[in-house]
């Protein structure tokens, strides 16, 4: 019996095939459409003039433009920093502790993460609750009155960042505990020997081996948090939308509620080079740790 | 002479120490209970009588015990209907991505083809774009195809996933390459390969790409709340959103309703811990 192999670019082209088609039909070609509808006036569905750069110029000029850049900066700031050093700080604790207590705090911290971003809407609009949230305790105790923390401007940014905060940090806690685990034991025996106190340890051993992971687990969430939208919405809903619109928040904004998809396409792209250009320096920096 | 005193600054350092790491751990408890409270006060506000969850003063343990606002949630609302579309996309979408992926990854790992390292520089390139930003393309898509209101329309955009591509090259590529030249000595075709030893070795990693592939789905939101705008196709991470007003503020169903939206993933964790973990790492780029 003899058998011919067929060659070897058909069959990788016949196992290729469906994800060639989904890459093409779902991602290539909208994101060549993407780049042709910022130059036209065109509404959510359907054809629109061709308008050169008028988009463009009419970016640079709304305010609300740079509302929701400002918002999503801040709440980038916001959430990024805290989530990582906090994220660090609770792996060093847990990861002190053995055995199904090690577990069982790791899961503490990480079962939100798992959550659908609206049941931890759902879940801290209840426990914040103008009226009868149980937060509101400790609120009107320091405040002498309730505070509807969603309603007012101010607060609304840092509340969503503090509820994003509780809901993300448990994947910064997994990343930095693995990052933890690769760490000898050998070595903190070393400088214990040679009478290292705890804050030496950390300062020179610690917090220099596991700096990689800190940056990699910084940059995840900045490209995650630039694309914030949907916490933003939620516990926005029936309030001053605008005030709190972030970058995404735009793009909805325009595209779908104002049937601009010229101008909602427009926002996107320029938040498309955005995170494109976090990714790049992301991957310089990995990259440079991979040489050193 | 000097034996002693050091012996002795040692013992109140250990002591010291002892006390530093006690405070420590406490503090870490404390702010893992801290961490816990919120879905505790979910869980406790769903099992309490309507009438009791706004009752002034702090109730951290229920008087009254009910599943009243289970059962009415469950009864009164479209959360049934909900729960199939989610487990119908959710479902699909995770079969699809691995499958697609698998195959692809294949491909690129194992066989010789024109255009591979441009293909896969397209790959790594593509792991950069931010998905969100094609939404209104996305959608215009969805439109043109007649797929807005669908289960398909849900599905297909969530079908870019350059990562699990990548994750499978590089575990294909580190299957040792006799145990391929013998199976293709005992005459095994590419799909037998693909099937009998490629896949097979590495079952762990299609476990716990699927496990993170179905949590991403269920829980993904902007999309499915764009591409359904009617009730009764809704998912259910949309769905509980929605409905403000089938409940009123009835705290007790509204957590009942969350809760149940959350149930799957929350048990798929506690099932999976490890593999759910070891996806994690591998997506994050880190080979656990």
């Amino acid at each position: 019996m003899t058998r011919t192999r067929r060659p070897e670019a058909l069959i990788a082209l016949a196992l290729l095939a469906p994800f060639l088609l989904t890459y093409a039909v779902l991602f290539v070609w909208p994101t060549a459409q993407l780049v042709a509808l910022t130059f036209t006036k065109a509404p959510l569905i359907g054809a629109g003039d061709w308008v050169g750069f008028g988009n463009y110029e009419r970016l640079w000029k709304d305010r609300l433009f740079w509302t929701a850049t400002w918002n999503t900066l801040y709440f980038v700031l916001l959430t990024v920093i805290p989530s990582t050093l906090l994220g660090l700080a609770i792996a060093l604790g847990v990861n002190r502790l053995k055995g199904w207590a090690q577990s069982l705090m790791l899961a503490a911290f990480f079962l939100p993460y798992i959550l659908p971003v609206s049941v931890v809407y759902r879940i801290w609009s209840w426990l914040l609750d103008g009226e009868f949230g149980l937060l509101q305790v400790p609120i009107a105790a320091l405040m002498g009155e309730n505070v509807p923390v969603f309603r007012v401007i101010p607060l609304f940014i840092p509340t969503v960042a503090l509820v994003t905060v509780w809901w993300l940090v448990g994947f910064n806690v997994l990343l930095f505990i693995a990052g933890l685990r690769n760490i000898s034991a050998e070595i903190y025996e070393a400088a214990a020997l040679d009478g290292a106190t705890r804050g030496q340890m950390f300062r020179r051993i610690t917090w220099p081996l596991i700096w990689p992971i800190t940056v990699l687990v910084a940059t995840i969430q900045l490209i995650l948090q630039l694309k914030i939208f949907d916490q933003i919405y939620l516990f926005a809903q029936g309030g001053r939308t605008d005030a709190t619109l972030s970058m995404v928040g735009l793009i909805y904004r325009s595209a779908f509620q104002k049937n601009q998809g010229g101008y909602g396409a427009t926002v996107a792209l320029v938040l498309f080079l955005l995170i494109v250009a976090v990714s790049v320096l992301q991957y310089q920096l990995l990259r440079a740790r991979g040489q050193r | 002479m000097t034996a002693i005193p050091m012996e002795a600054a040692r013992v109140t350092r250990l002591r010291r120490l002892n006390v530093a790491g006690g405070a420590l751990t406490a503090l870490i408890v404390l702010a893992a209970v801290a961490w816990a409270f919120p879905l505790y006060w979910g869980i406790v506000t769903s099992l309490k009588v309507e009438q009791d969850v706004v009752r002034p003063g702090v109730h951290l343990i229920p008087e009254r015990w009910t599943l009243d606002a289970y059962t009415y949630v469950l009864f009164n609302s479209q959360i049934g209907r909900w729960y199939v579309n989610s487990v119908v996309t959710a479902g699909a979408v995770t079969v699809l991505v691995v499958a697609m992926s698998a195959a692809a990854g294949y491909a690129l790992s194992q066989l010789r083809f024109p255009g591979k390292r441009l293909l896969w520089w397209l790959i790594l390139a593509s792991f950069m774009v931010p998905i969100p930003a094609l939404l209104v393309n996305h959608f215009v898509l969805m439109a043109q195809f007649g797929l807005l209101n669908s289960w398909a329309g849900v599905v297909l955009p969530q079908l870019i996933a350059p990562v699990t591509v990548i994750i499978y090259k590089q575990f294909f590529d580190s299957v040792p390459r006799d145990f391929r030249e013998a199976a293709v000595m005992d005459g095994a075709t590419e799909l037998q390969l693909l099937f009998r030893l490629y896949l097979p070795m590495n079952w762990g990693i299609t476990t716990a790409l699927a496990i993170i592939t179905f949590i991403g789905a269920w829980n993904t939101f902007l999309w499915p709340f764009l591409a359904v705008t009617s009730e009764d196709m809704m998912n259910i991470s949309v769905g509980i959103t929605q409905v403000n007003d089938a409940f009123g503020v009835r705290y007790a169903r509204l957590m009942a309703a969350a809760l149940l939206a959350a149930l799957p993933v929350a048990l798929v964790y506690l099932v999976f811990q490890r593999r759910v973990t070891q996806a994690i790492m591998l997506t994050a780029g880190i080979k656990g």
